[in-house]
């Protein structure tokens, strides 16, 4: 199912968090998407699960506005919102005295669901849990909590789901079957709001990404982001260095500028890869020169996301 | 929330029953496989009931009525420690630990209103706790009835005496919650707020132990105004608590602006 910013499920309109003289996060605004994978970035600190936890009705925000699964961020629709979305907190929290069913139980009389059974049955089965149903909690690694976790954010069908830092302290493998989760309800339609450090699942997972450092850096999908910030380019590796580069890549169509690549090789700024590789390629035959590889450079959004914050860091360093 | 919208839910009557039934049910079942709850729930009547018990078949039957009275109210005053210390000690532990555990906030992400909530969690410490209460007295009196010198058993078996254990055990234990309850959603340290959540419980124990020295004579009438009474402060108990239930203090450890 693809996400339509046609039909927005979330829509933050200058949202502004302050406990005493402490911002937590200021002049947020975004819209998610229905069925939208929505990543929310930022290093520790940056208000992150503030802004989960004040449109998940648990904290006042203090100044700005909100509509949550189509109802306004206000007191009186607390209730309500709380029926329509799911929170994952970044600690499952379960009973530990508790088997995994009794938990599940307990959240379905929270939410006053009917069929219950049927619930919890689909629940576990959405997060490959039947077979432990009956284990006490206290007993489960980290990775099955987090699983328990999930299966009861599942339980009332939300509209959006949150999810505060899923994979947080697990395993790979753990946080490939939380990956593989995520994908799954997406694939269903469930509007996904996820917090994470993990730079790397964000653009595996997310349709678009927000980078917060209290104030609202930048969103847009992975691509764009990197497009924004960083020239387009090619990395050029040869055996030997050239013995003129300068004369090799200088005036080529589509090359706007070139520098060594201090891991060996050349980067190149080009206006389009693919009007300027054929052409550099051509030109490093021309120069008789012994080419290993030809290729797009990609920034990641690891290299998006440092820029950002490092940005921040300088600035508030001067 | 503030105080009047509070008071607004608990008179428009949006109380969900379904989800205090759920939130009694979590409780009791985890208090089940909780040693340290076990354990208290088990010792201490057991230590109240016996005190009691040795306290009224060694009275002796050579003083006056009076003397005799004092001994037996002051006995009585024992049974309704139980249903005082118990529901504080578990009610005053009851948010705090939830907060140390990190299970209050997957809780409060969900539709559960801070009434329902807290009702739930009293009624889960109220329901053992007179349970309990009521097994040790009919005990205590059924032991006076069938082995207690007959002048003890006459004065021990009074009506207004028995109507005051009765109508007491529930609202003393009532009392006891709200204050370990109001004790529980302001501490930060379960150790601390168990303190202090069976210290604030214990000031209602005064009015009755007027009664048990005689300071008051027991009646019907003295018995059933002072039940009265503390009815009133049990819900005057459970207004001002609930507002202090602050969701974002809660989580954050900061008041909400």
């Amino acid at each position: 199912m693809t996400a339509t910013m046609d039909d927005p499920v979330l829509v933050v309109d200058k949202l502004t968090k302050t406990f005493g003289s402490r911002t937590a996060y200021s002049d947020v605004s975004f819209s998610v998407g229905r069925g939208e994978v929505f990543g929310f970035l930022g290093p520790n600190g940056a208000g992150k699960t503030t802004t989960v936890r004040s449109l998940g009705t648990l904290i006042t925000p203090t100044s700005g506005k909100a509509t949550v699964a189509g109802l306004a961020l206000t007191a009186d629709n607390a209730v309500e919102i709380r029926k329509r979305i799911a929170i994952m907190t970044e600690a499952p929290g379960l009973y530990g005295r508790l088997s995994v069913t009794e938990n599940l139980k307990y959240f379905v009389g929270l939410y006053h669901l009917s069929d219950g059974e049927q619930r919890i049955k689909k629940a576990l089965d959405a997060v490959n849990l039947t077979d432990r149903a009956q284990d006490i909690c206290s007993s489960l690694s980290k990775g099955l909590r987090q699983r328990v976790g999930l299966a009861r954010t599942l339980l009332n069908d939300p509209e959006i789901l949150f999810l505060d830092e899923p994979t947080s302290g697990l395993d790979p493998v753990a946080a490939r079957g939380v990956h593989d989760l995520i994908t799954g309800l997406r694939d269903r339609g469930v509007t996904i709001f996820f917090t994470t450090h993990r730079l790397a699942e964000a653009e595996a997972l997310c349709d678009r990404v927000a980078i917060l450092n209290t104030t609202l850096r930048t969103i847009g999908r992975p691509s764009e982001l990197r497009e924004q910030l960083f020239n387009r380019g090619l990395v050029v590796t040869t055996a030997t260095p050239l013995a003129d580069p300068a004369r090799v890549f200088t005036g080529l169509p589509g090359v706007e500028g070139w520098e060594p690549d201090p891991a060996g090789g050349y980067r190149l700024a080009v206006s389009d890869p693919a009007v300027a590789a054929p052409e550099v390629v051509r030109a490093l035959v021309h120069a008789e020169a012994d080419v290993l590889s030809v290729g797009e450079s990609r920034h990641s959004l690891e290299d998006v996301y440092l820029e950002l914050v490092n940005e921040d860091v300088e600035a508030n360093q001067r | 929330m503030s105080a009047i919208r509070a008071i607004q839910a608990v008179r428009s009557g949006r109380i969900d029953s379904t989800r205090v039934r759920a939130v009694v049910r979590k409780e009791v079942t985890d208090y089940r496989r909780n040693r340290f709850v076990l354990g208290t729930m088990t010792v201490l009547p057991i230590l109240f009931l016996a005190n009691p018990i040795i306290n009224i078949f060694t009275a002796p039957t050579n003083v006056s009525h009076t003397a005799l009275d004092a001994r037996v109210g002051s006995t009585m005053l024992f049974l309704l420690l139980v249903p005082v210390i118990l529901p504080a000690t578990i009610a005053a532990t009851s948010i705090v630990n939830e907060r140390e555990q990190g299970t209050l906030e997957p809780v409060l992400t969900t539709p559960v209103r801070s009434e329902e909530l807290l009702i739930g969690k009293a009624l889960a410490a109220l329901i053992p706790a007179v349970t309990i209460a009521y097994t040790m007295l009919g005990i205590f009196l059924l032991m006076v009835k069938l082995f207690a010198h007959q002048q003890v058993a006459d004065v021990t078996l009074e009506g207004p005496r028995i109507l005051a254990q009765v109508l007491f055990i529930p609202l003393l234990a009532g009392w006891a919650i709200w204050a370990g309850l109001a004790v529980s959603v302001r501490a930060n340290d379960v150790r601390v707020a168990q303190q202090l959540g069976t210290l604030a419980s214990l000031p209602p124990l005064a009015i009755t132990a007027l009664m048990a020295f005689n300071v008051i004579t027991p009646s019907f009438r003295v018995a059933v105004l002072f039940a009265v009474g503390l009815l009133l402060l049990d819900v005057l108990a459970y207004r001002l608590i609930a507002p202090m239930f602050d969701r974002e203090r809660l989580i954050t450890a900061r008041r909400a602006k």
